[in-house]
């Protein structure tokens, strides 16, 4: 058996092999580099589409001379094992590296080397990158809507109430801690509700009235998506109760509720609620059309908060209600003093993360009329001062939205392994 | 007796509720209605629709009634849902089986991949695609051709369509050869089970499938053509593509902002179910002297498979209820042509949007149904 395989390494000749491989693995890439860089091609002698692959093969004939078992080398040795194990795996790495280098230098030049962003009009932007003058321009009506520049003060300070006060149950003193449930559940809804309807929309307190077809752009988006979170988290909680109640009639109302309206997507649902919702109310009751959306994705997202807090509900052993009936506890109090202060504990990253679903879905308010931030762009795009800036547009949104919502999953992520290691 | 009264009473006074919420709407429904002069009732769907739908599976125009409409609708939302659930399939699979790679940046590039697409609104994914993306593509003259039979512009996308000769006859060859294969795996597994011996089922499997619609391509005058996309001027500057099959923008823009967007969830589904599959599963099967084929096909397979099907129906049945964001970039699905077009012309907000949402509720109960029923099927029964 002297047979040997002339490109696979062994520890005799691995100094030679591995500055062979080093070499070829460098040309390929620098090829690669100055190719989409610079724009030159320093294979361009060799024939046909052999100089389009030539780094490829270059690569992995590189990648296969230092693979070797053990070389005593730390970042070799650390290489082989992450990204070239097998001729598979080079070949795949090879290729995301081609495609990074090739991608890299169009994406930096649009966004940032030929982009414009100085400026007040269209005319500023000459290059031929992205025009964020525009996002600069725009940047108010997409944070507000048709909010008055001038009033603007009022919708940050009431977010930076509303956030405050979201905190404060962190400050309680211990003697308070026992009604931090009671506050997060009821008084503070009530008191960020007062607090938004008196400072954004106005009326009282010498402050003028905007109405809510004003209201919009990413302001918007968080004032529908918090009123939602709070309304529908009791909701949730009633139908949840009521889901895994003994009696027959309270279960199955729960029940044809919560598969209802999972069973609908929501653009039905917000079709509802602006046309067929107003013939069932009075009919000299007018009810605002925000008023009608958030009830609507209340009543949408009410279902799924149910359904993970009953995952809560059953994920709590069976003695825990034992042990709370031994002691004479009624139902409701076992529920609030027992079950529920640890089946909430148990669901907050899953509330999290069908908030997250939920700040997901505000931009389907645009369906019906009311200009969040994915309206106002609608509305942007259309402008004929300002035609053809689609593509930044839509980029700058979605960029806002990924960094809200990455950092939402990120943080459920993290709520979910800390209290995975408190069980 | 007390304990007896103490069940009912809450019942009851929920079914009150429940009941008087819906007398107090139906009431008001009532008396809005005469008020303004509409009346209840689903007469409308044999009317004579009078518009028109850009995009329909089955003939249409405005000559047909709003029941034609709906099923247009239905029909769209339905292809729109499959071609994505298709595409979103392969790719979720792909990044799911990537992302637990032992190379580290397949593994990490699935990773930002998932982190991308399931971070950003559909919605917005959907604009992207359809206002900014798409609006790039060349006009319909300066479109270059794609394996020399298909074009890409910016009026959509055009591909030969095949002109069958006969095809009921390939059907049934189909048919034929899937039943046949069924009965030959009847009889692989009675003789690996009596005898020990093992066929090797797959070739056997490939080989009828192949051969069957073959021979009725050479004896049953079956005979397959295809019709190419050819450019047709209409105006001086204006060009269009004719013959063959086209696809609007809006149904490419929604494939690919659905399945891109879905994937995503898959992929997270798939490698739960992989990595759920315990370790020791894999080293047992091998210690036994199973092939590594035989491993993945008898022990791992069946095993994740239980795992990740669920969620990844859930995942399907969102992806139909999502499609309804068509609306917003006017492809004619069921939400757009029935609860956006018909309802307008009509003004029967109750009944249009009830039937709508019936709809998509049916579809979802029965898939859930489905998926319960497959659920008790492989669920481990436990002695």
């Amino acid at each position: 058996m002297n047979y040997k395989n002339i490109l696979k390494a062994d520890e005799n000749n691995f100094k030679t092999y591995l500055s062979i491989g080093l070499l070829l693995i460098f040309i390929s890439l620098l090829d690669v580099f100055l190719n989409s860089f610079f724009k030159i091609n320093i294979t361009s002698s060799l024939p046909g589409n052999f100089s389009l692959f030539s780094p490829l093969i270059l690569g992995l004939i590189g990648l296969q001379l230092i693979r070797i078992e053990y070389s005593g080398i730390k970042y070799i040795d650390l290489l082989n094992k992450n990204i070239n194990n097998n001729n598979f795996n080079a070949l795949l790495t090879l290729l995301i590296i081609f495609c990074i280098f090739k991608a890299f230098p169009p994406a930096l030049s649009w966004m940032i080397l030929d982009a414009n962003i100085s400026g007040d009009t269209k005319d500023a932007c000459t290059g031929t990158g992205a025009c964020w003058t525009y996002i600069k321009v725009w940047l108010r009506r997409f944070m507000y809507g048709m909010y008055p520049n001038e009033l603007h003060w009022r919708i940050n300070s009431a977010f930076i109430l509303v956030i405050g006060l979201g905190f404060a149950g962190y400050f309680f003193k211990d003697n308070l801690k026992k009604y931090l449930a009671l506050y997060y559940v009821i008084i503070y809804p009530l008191i960020a509700f007062l607090v938004i309807y008196y400072l954004i929309s106005g009326g009282s307190f010498g402050l003028t009235w905007v109405e809510t077809g004003a209201w919009g752009g990413l302001s918007l988006t968080f004032i529908v998506s918090f009123f939602c979170l709070i309304f529908c988290f009791p909701l949730g909680m009633i139908l949840a109760l009521g889901r895994r109640s003994n009696l027959p009639t309270i279960r199955y109302i729960s029940v044809g509720y919560i598969e209802f309206w999972r069973g609908v997507p929501l653009i039905t649902v917000l079709f509802m609620s602006s046309v067929m919702f107003p013939m069932f109310l009075p009919q000299d009751f007018f009810m605002d059309k925000l008023v009608r959306v958030i009830i609507a994705i209340t009543l949408f997202e009410g279902a799924y908060c149910a359904e993970v807090i009953r995952g809560g509900l059953q994920a709590l052993p069976r003695g825990q209600y034992d042990a709370a009936k031994s002691l004479g506890m009624g139902y409701w109090k076992m529920h609030i003093f027992v079950i529920l202060p640890q089946a909430l504990k148990l669901v907050i990253p899953g509330i999290c993360n069908t908030f997250l679903a939920l700040v997901k879905d505000t931009p389907l308010i645009f369906v019906v009329g009311l200009s969040e931030l994915a309206g106002m762009l609608a509305l942007a795009k259309t402008n004929p001062k300002w035609l053809g800036f689609a593509m930044e547009g839509y980029v700058f949104a979605a960029i806002i939205f990924w960094i809200i919502c990455y950092a939402m999953s990120k943080y459920s992520y993290n709520l979910e392994a800390k209290y995975k290691t408190e069980r | 007796m007390n304990n007896k009264i103490k069940k009912i009473i809450p019942q009851l006074i929920t079914l009150l509720f429940v009941i008087l919420v819906f007398a107090f709407f139906s009431i008001n429904a009532s008396i809005n209605m005469d008020s303004r002069g509409i009346d209840f009732g689903f007469g409308f769907l044999s009317q004579e629709s009078s518009f028109d739908v850009q995009f329909s599976l089955i003939d249409y125009d405005g000559s047909y009634s709003y029941y034609r409409a709906y099923l247009v609708g239905l029909l769209n939302t339905l292809l729109v849902s499959f071609i994505s659930i298709i595409f979103c399939t392969i790719i979720g699979v792909i990044i799911g089986v990537a992302r637990l790679s032992p190379n580290y940046l397949i593994r990490n590039t699935a990773a930002w991949y998932v982190e991308f697409f399931r971070n950003i609104p559909l919605l917005l994914q959907l604009f992207f695609w359809y206002y900014a993306a798409l609006r790039v593509l060349p006009l319909p003259e300066k479109a270059d051709a794609l394996l020399g039979v298909s074009y890409l512009t910016i009026k959509g996308f055009y591909i030969p369509s095949m002109i069958w000769n006969n095809l009921d006859i390939f059907i049934y060859s189909i048919l034929a050869s899937i039943i046949s294969i069924i009965f030959i795996r009847f009889y692989a597994k009675k003789i690996q089970e009596t005898k020990g011996k093992q066929i090797p089922l797959i070739y056997i499997s490939a080989a009828i499938l192949i051969v069957l619609p073959l021979l009725s391509f050479l004896f049953g005058n079956v005979s397959l053509s295809f019709e190419i996309p050819v450019l047709k001027k209409l105006a001086k500057t204006s060009y269009i593509f004719e013959g063959g099959i086209s696809l609007p923008p809006e149904l490419i823009a929604l494939v690919l902002s659905l399945s891109l967007y879905t994937s995503t969830f898959i992929a997270e589904c798939v490698r739960a179910g992989i990595q759920g599959v315990g370790k020791g599963q894999r080293e047992a099967a091998a210690s036994v002297g199973l092939t590594p084929n035989q491993v993945l096909k008898l022990v791992i397979m069946p095993q994740a498979l239980r795992i990740i099907i669920p969620p990844t129906t859930n995942q399907y049945l969102n992806l139909t209820k999502n499609s309804s964001l068509a609306a917003a970039i006017a492809y004619p699905d069921l939400v757009l042509v029935f609860a956006g077009t018909a309802l307008m012309q009509t003004g029967k907000a109750i009944e249009i949007v009830s039937i709508t949402m019936f709809t998509y509720l049916t579809i979802s109960l029965a898939i859930a149904a489905l998926m319960n029923w497959y659920n008790k099927k492989i669920e481990i029964k436990e002695k």
